[in-house]
């Protein structure tokens, strides 16, 4: 069968390709689509703890079955940001 | 003419429409965050940012956070909007408001909203700074993490 394959952010870097088709025996998982790219870019492996698997644009897991025709992100950890609040109640203006 | 609650969009964001979108005769309070680009990071001089979305997806999650805020806070309203392609230093990435009777619920939902996207909305940015480029990397997006959702919820209600 065939999926479409899409990576994002740095997994687009490192295989240089947002989109790729592939051709993967029936049944197949989520995972065995990864392998495939892990095969041919190793330096892929690293993220496979971090990252997010989502089959036709919602979210899945990496266990699922995919079927032909299937559109299958895998998604680096998303842009996060600090948002810790910075104030300290030491220092603040005194009420006496 | 039916406004979307949430998009993504590679055009300048503008906060005016969402709280004209959210409020109503009812409200007594309406909060709005915007999310810009900072000229530093991390000790480094940014150039500029750049942001990447997994559309069909961030538009769903999006959606999501806005349902998840709306079983947590019945009587708020909520809307934003993220962009993405390149932002200059200043430019807002993100636009947030949140509508509600009293402040209180207003601000949290506000602030539950950009907590869960920081979380779980596929949306990457790239920080071009003097000397190089870099993805910024955060969370990993799991929609189903309830200690995440819970963390988002804690902080809001902080």
């Amino acid at each position: 069968m065939r999926v479409t394959v899409r990576l994002f952010a740095r997994l687009k870097d490192l295989t240089g390709a947002g989109e790729l088709i592939r051709e993967i025996p029936e049944p197949a998982t989520a995972h065995a689509v990864w392998n495939t790219l892990v095969a041919e870019w190793p330096a892929l492996r690293e993220y496979e703890k971090t990252m997010s698997v989502a089959v036709n644009a919602e979210y899945s897991r990496m266990m699922a079955t995919v079927k032909d025709g299937d559109e299958i992100a895998f998604l680096p950890p998303v842009s996060g940001g600090n948002g810790q609040c910075a104030a300290s109640l030491q220092g603040s203006p005194s009420r006496t | 003419m039916d406004v979307p609650a949430v998009a993504v969009t590679a055009d300048p964001l503008d906060i005016e429409p969402l709280i004209a979108l959210v409020r109503a005769a009812g409200d007594g309070a309406v909060v709005t965050f915007a999310g810009l680009v900072r000229d530093h990071n991390q000790g480094r001089q940014v150039r500029f940012l750049e942001y990447e979305a997994y559309e069909p997806l961030a538009v769903r999650a999006l959606q999501r956070i806005v349902d998840e805020a709306k079983g947590l806070w019945p009587d708020a309203r909520l809307a934003a909007r993220h962009r993405i392609g390149r932002l200059e230093i200043g430019e807002a990435s993100i636009v947030i408001a949140a509508a509600s009777p009293h402040r209180a619920d207003a601000f949290a939902a506000c602030r539950y909203m950009i907590e869960r996207v920081k979380q779980i909305v596929p949306i990457w940015k790239r920080e071009h700074f003097d000397g190089g480029d870099v993805w910024l990397e955060g969370a990993t997006a799991d929609p189903d993490d309830e200690a995440a959702r819970v963390k988002a919820y804690r902080t809001a209600c902080a």
